[in-house]
C-alpha cells in the first residue's frame, strides 16, 4: 500500500525524478569533453566514468527519498504506526530505486556504447549496475535517514555516505572493467552481491534508527 | 560481575571527579614511556638494513596510524554503549574521541607519505594501507561534519552514534576492498620491513611509542570529557562547584 | 651529532615527520584543555542567567 501511494506521488511530478537520469547522462558526456574522445582510449575510461556518474547521481536522488514525507509528516506517522519501521523504509527504499536506479540501469547501455563498450559486454554491464544502484540505494537511505531536515545537509550526505560506497564503487568498477574488456567476472559480482545483500538486510535497520532520531 | 561499578561511572558527577584523578596517572607514563621510546627508536637502534635511517620515522607513523583505528574503535564503541543503554557519559567520550582521531589519521598519511616518498620515489602511491587511512580520515570528517550540522546536542549524539557503528561495520569491508582493488594493481608497498625478524633494539622502542600513545590519547580524552559531560548536565547541582574549579 | 641528525641522509622526511607528531600532539593537549575551561564558562555563564531569572 505504500508502495503504491509512493509510486503515485512520485509520478505527479516526473520532472523531479528525471533529473538524476539527466545528471548521468550529462556527467558521462563529461569524460569524452574532458579528454581524448578515440573510442578504444574511452573504452579503458568507461568502467569510471560510468560509475562515478552513478554514484553522483544516485546523491542527488537521495535528496528526493525523504524530503517530502519528511517535511509534511508522513514519515512521523509511520514512524509511530505500529509496523516495523525498517520494512517500511526498505519499501520506500525499493520504491525510490525503481525510479532513480532503474531507470539509470536502463539508460547505462546507451552511455556505456558511447564510452565505447562493445555491445557483447552490455547484459553484464546492467547486471553489475542493476546490482551496485540497489546496493547505492540501500546505503544511502542510512544517509538520507541522519541528514534528515538539516540545512545544507546535501553536501554532508554525500561527505557521509561516498566513504560508505567505497567498497561498491571499487567491485563495481572491476567487474563492469571485466565486462568491457569481456573477461569472467565471476570474482567481483559475488563480493558486489554479498554487498547488496548485506545492505539489503542491515541499512533499513540503521536507517529506521536514523530517521526516529531525526523526528525526534 | 559488579555492575554497580558500570553505574557508578555512568554517573556524569562520579565520572568528572575520576576522570580528572586518573588523568595524572595516564598523562605522566605516556610522557615518559614516549620520552623514552624516541630514544629507544632515534638514538640506540641501529639502522635497518635496506632502509637506513629513513625506517625511525615508523616510531611516529606506526602510533599515529595505530590511533587512528584504534581511536575509531574506540569511538564506536562508546557510542553504541551511549545508543543501547542511553548513556550520556557514553556519548561524552564518543564525542571526545573525534579531533583527536581525526588529526592522528592526518598525521599517518602526512607520514606515511614522507616515509614513502625515498622509498617509492613519489609522495603518494595509492597503497592500501594509506588509501584506507584517507577513507578512514573522511569518516572521521563525516562524522565530525555530521555532529556539528545537528544544534540540538541530544540528537547529535544519537545520530552521529548510529554513524559510528555503521561506519565502524564498514571499515573492515572497506579495508578488504582496498586491499583487493590493490593487489590487482600490483602497486609497490612498502610497509612491512623485515617484520619476521624485527630485533628486541627496534622492537622495544615500537611498543613503547604505541602504548606512551595510546595512554596520552586516554588522558586527552579524558580531558575534553570532563568538558563534554559539563555540557551535557542542565539543571545539576553539581556542576556549579565544578565550574568554579579553574 | 650533525651525523645523527642528518639521519643517513633521510632527515628531510625524517625530522618533519617528527615536527608534524610533536605539532599534533602539542595541539591536541591544547585544544582539550581550552575545550574543558570553556565548558566551565558556559556552564558558569549558564547558572548565573538562572539565578538571574530566578532572583
Amino acid at each position: 500500500m505504500l508502495v503504491r501511494r509512493d509510486l503515485r506521488l512520485a509520478l505527479r511530478r516526473p520532472g523531479e525524478w528525471l533529473q538524476p537520469l539527466v545528471f548521468f547522462l550529462v556527467v558521462t558526456t563529461l569524460f569524452p569533453l574532458a579528454t581524448n574522445p578515440e573510442l578504444s582510449r574511452l573504452r579503458d575510461m568507461a568502467p569510471a566514468a560510468l560509475w562515478v556518474a552513478a554514484l553522483l547521481s544516485s546523491l542527488l536522488a537521495l535528496e528526493l527519498l525523504f524530503r517530502e514525507d519528511g517535511q509534511d509528516g508522513t514519515l512521523e506517522q509511520l514512524a509511530v504506526s505500529g509496523l516495523p519501521l525498517s520494512w517500511l523504509l526498505l519499501a520506500k527504499t525499493c520504491v525510490h530505486w525503481l525510479l532513480t536506479g532503474l531507470p539509470l540501469v536502463l539508460v547505462a547501455p546507451l552511455a556505456a556504447t558511447a564510452l565505447g563498450a562493445p555491445y557483447a559486454s552490455i547484459p553484464s554491464v546492467l547486471a553489475v549496475l542493476l546490482l551496485g544502484s540497489v546496493a547505492l540505494s540501500l546505503i544511502g537511505a542510512v544517509g538520507a535517514g541522519l541528514t534528515l531536515g538539516l540545512r545544507r545537509g546535501g553536501v554532508l550526505l554525500a561527505l557521509l555516505v561516498l566513504p560508505l560506497a567505497v567498497p561498491v564503487l571499487i567491485f563495481g568498477a572491476r567487474a563492469t572493467a571485466l565486462a568491457i574488456a569481456l573477461e569472467p567476472m565471476a570474482a567481483p559480482m559475488y563480493l558486489l552481491a554479498a554487498i547488496a545483500v548485506l545492505s539489503a538486510t542491515l541499512a533499513p535497520l540503521a536507517a529506521a534508527a536514523a530517521v526516529r532520531i531525526s523526528l525526534e | 560481575m559488579n555492575w554497580v561499578w558500570f553505574h557508578k561511572l555512568g554517573s556524569p558527577p562520579h565520572f568528572y571527579r575520576l576522570a580528572g584523578k586518573m588523568l595524572p596517572w595516564f598523562a605522566w607514563p605516556a610522557a615518559l614511556l614516549c620520552v623514552g621510546g624516541l630514544y629507544g627508536g632515534l638514538v640506540l637502534a641501529p639502522a635497518d638494513y635496506q632502509q637506513g635511517d629513513g625506517f625511525r620515522i615508523l616510531y611516529v607513523h606506526a602510533p599515529a596510524a595505530w590511533l587512528s583505528v584504534m581511536i575509531y574503535s574506540a569511538m564506536a564503541v562508546y557510542a553504541a554503549v551511549g545508543l543501547i543503554w542511553r548513556i550520556n557519559v557514553a556519548h561524552a567520550l564518543a564525542a571526545s574521541c573525534a579531533a583527536i582521531g581525526a588529526s592522528f589519521t592526518f598525521v599517518a598519511l602526512v607520514t606515511g607519505s614522507l616515509w614513502g616518498r625515498p622509498m617509492w620515489g613519489t609522495y603518494w602511491e595509492w597503497d592500501p594501507r594509506l588509501t584506507s587511512e584517507l577513507v578512514l580520515l573522511f569518516l572521521y570528517l563525516g562524522y565530525m561534519g555530521l555532529r556539528s550540522a545537528i544544534d540540538d546536542t541530544a540528537r547529535a549524539d544519537r545520530a552521529s552514534a548510529v554513524l559510528a557503528i555503521v561506519g565502524a561495520v564498514n571499515v573492515p569491508i572497506i579495508h578488504y576492498s582496498v586491499t583487493w582493488w590493490n593487489s590487482l594493481h600490483q602497486a609497490p608497498s612498502v610497509m612491512k620491513f623485515g617484520k619476521p625478524t624485527m630485533p628486541a633494539s627496534m622492537l622495544v622502542p615500537l611498543l613503547m611509542m604505541l602504548l606512551g600513545f595510546t595512554l596520552y590519547f586516554a588522558a586527552i580524552m579524558l580531558v575534553r570529557a570532563r568538558g563534554e559531560v559539563l555540557r551535557r548536565e542542565r539543571a545539576a547541582h553539581w556542576i556549579a562547584a565544578a565550574a568554579e574549579e579553574t | 651529532m650533525m651525523h645523527w641528525l642528518s639521519m643517513g641522509g633521510y632527515w628531510p622526511y625524517l625530522w618533519p615527520s617528527y615536527l608534524l607528531t610533536l605539532l599534533v600532539v602539542v595541539l591536541n593537549i591544547y585544544f582539550a584543555r581550552r575545550s574543558l575551561r570553556e565548558a566551565r564558562a558556559e556552564v558558569r555563564r549558564r547558572l548565573q542567567m538562572q539565578q538571574r531569572s530566578d532572583a
